[in-house]
């Protein structure tokens, strides 16, 4: 994994295994998430992507009968075991947007402020007002929403209700976000948009993406991981992944001849 | 699962092998263009000749058949890895065979030229001299095609031969045009008719290096020694050191 020669990761996994139950979804990966870049984690379905990103902030311990072992760590300190990180508190740190856009139903407003207040981060009137702005900004929804912000979320389009959790996932100051299949509900245009904004907040946050869409992997990130069987086939440079992929498996799985 | 040599969506591979067959029958093309036009040149046909001149079209027909057909490639099935070396190697190499065509036409129409003129003796080491190129462009089709990045290298590594043979074709014809300036006219056009030849094997050697990258992944590093020497020939008498 030093091909990426990125600096110091941002986060590590080692050894990394998940059991669902008495199956094997994850099975010993070795992967560092270079900071302020974008990662993307490819694979068929099944092949443990969206396990081992889950695992990245703990969202397998909400799932029953899943064993997570080996070790995660984020800026060097463990996110798991006894000396491991608050779960509420590691969320924080690594947000989560999800495959469907999953906007509360109340307003954008409270969508946006719902963590920072959650947290206590801040207090209501002016300074939350300038927290949602902000948020709403880096999410590129504030032009588009600054006039209704007292209107329902929910009565958003999809691409702006998937900007607006990460508006909300944003508000709580995170330092990596991870994404599962941000697009996959969404039309070309709206793709496009978050596209453009996963390439924009790369500066601030780190960013760890599951896709199906081998090309969107292509488009934003830096690093690809494949991954098949559980297992970590190949990770490298995307560019890299995409011209003259070192493994059979990987070039047979991104041109379409798996199967 | 596994992978197997097929694409899951098999148009993909009809569109690919379209572009195969299309790059496999243009590069035979241009070998049996260029095998006339020495034979043309040995021979002092005028016939066979004529018949190289008119036969280029053929090739520049394939090279824009490529073209569309890769660029249609590229913008309905996005090829990726191996596929999209594939792609744009086909797209280069169509556009060296495009020139190897021409080089040939080229020598074929000054052979007609030289058929008004009093045969020269070097016409002999020039044709010499195109065997060797043609021989160069038939092996690294097959290295392209069969998909045999070794030979691609090794018909690279036998440019240099090309090179030296050619520099030293260069200054015999200038010592001949020196001593009987009555030659210099059916001389210039065998030195460009050596020029050439002498191109052709670079075309062969791109050809090579992309046969390469193609198979590999990996592109080549421009070490190669250059032997061609002709460029820097001439100037003071007694002075044309390499």
């Amino acid at each position: 994994m030093s091909e990426q020669g990125a600096p110091s990761p941002k986060m590590t996994a080692r050894h990394l295994a998940v059991r669902y139950g008495g199956k094997l979804a994850l099975k010993d990966v070795d992967l560092d998430i270079a900071s302020g870049r974008v990662t993307a984690l490819i694979g068929p379905s099944g092949c443990g992507k969206s396990t081992f990103l889950r695992c990245l902030n703990r969202m397998n311990d909400t799932i029953p009968g899943a064993k997570v072992s080996g070790e995660v760590t984020l800026d060097g300190a463990p996110i798991y075991g006894r000396d491991g990180l608050d779960p509420v508190l590691l969320r924080a740190r690594v947000g989560m947007v999800f495959q469907r856009p999953n906007p509360f139903p109340k307003s954008i407003y409270d969508n946006v402020a719902f963590g920072p207040r959650l947290m206590g981060l801040c207090h209501e009137g002016a300074d939350m007002d300038a927290v949602v702005q902000s948020s709403l900004e880096s999410a590129g929804l504030w032009g588009e929403v600054k006039d209704r912000l007292a209107t329902k979320g929910t009565g958003l389009s999809g691409g702006q209700q998937q900007r607006l959790c990460i508006a909300r996932a944003i508000a709580v100051g995170p330092e990596v976000i991870l994404m599962d299949e941000p697009c996959s509900a969404l039309d070309p245009i709206a793709t496009a948009k978050i596209e453009e904004l996963i390439d924009s907040l790369r500066d601030q946050y780190t960013i760890v993406i599951v896709t199906h869409s081998m090309q969107q992997a292509a488009r934003v990130s830096q690093i690809t991981a494949f991954f098949h069987l559980g297992a970590i086939i190949e990770v490298g440079a995307t560019e890299q992944v995409f011209t003259a992929p070192a493994k059979e498996l990987t070039q047979g799985y991104i041109t379409g001849r798996f199967g | 699962m596994s992978i197997g040599e097929q694409h899951i969506v098999k148009s993909y591979d009809i569109e690919l092998g379209k572009l195969g067959d299309a790059l496999a029958r243009m590069g035979g093309l241009a070998e049996a263009q260029l095998a006339a036009a020495i034979e043309a040149l040995e021979n002092r046909d005028g016939e066979q000749a004529a018949e190289v001149v008119g036969g280029d079209a053929r090739i520049d027909s394939l090279d824009a058949f490529i073209n569309e057909q890769a660029i249609k490639v590229l913008a309905l099935r996005a090829p990726v890895a191996d596929d999209l070396r594939t792609v744009v190697t086909a797209l280069k190499i169509a556009g060296e065979i495009e020139r190897v065509g021409d080089l040939a036409a080229n020598v074929a129409k000054r052979s007609l030229v030289l058929n008004q003129l009093p045969p020269v003796a070097q016409t002999r080491s020039v044709s010499r001299l195109g065997r060797l190129s043609l021989a160069m462009v038939k092996d690294v089709l097959d290295a392209y095609l069969g998909g045999d990045s070794e030979r691609a290298l090794v018909v690279r590594d036998r440019d240099q031969e090309l090179d030296e043979i050619h520099s030293a074709l260069f200054r015999e014809i200038l010592t001949y045009m020196m001593e009987d300036p009555r030659t210099i006219t059916p001389c210039s056009h065998l030195l460009f008719i050596a020029k050439n030849l002498e191109r052709i094997g670079d075309h062969a050697t791109n050809i090579a290096e992309m046969t390469h990258f193609r198979i590999t992944g990996k592109s080549l590093p421009e070490e190669r020694i250059k032997c061609d020497t002709a460029a820097s020939l001439g100037g003071l008498p007694g002075h044309d050191t390499i």
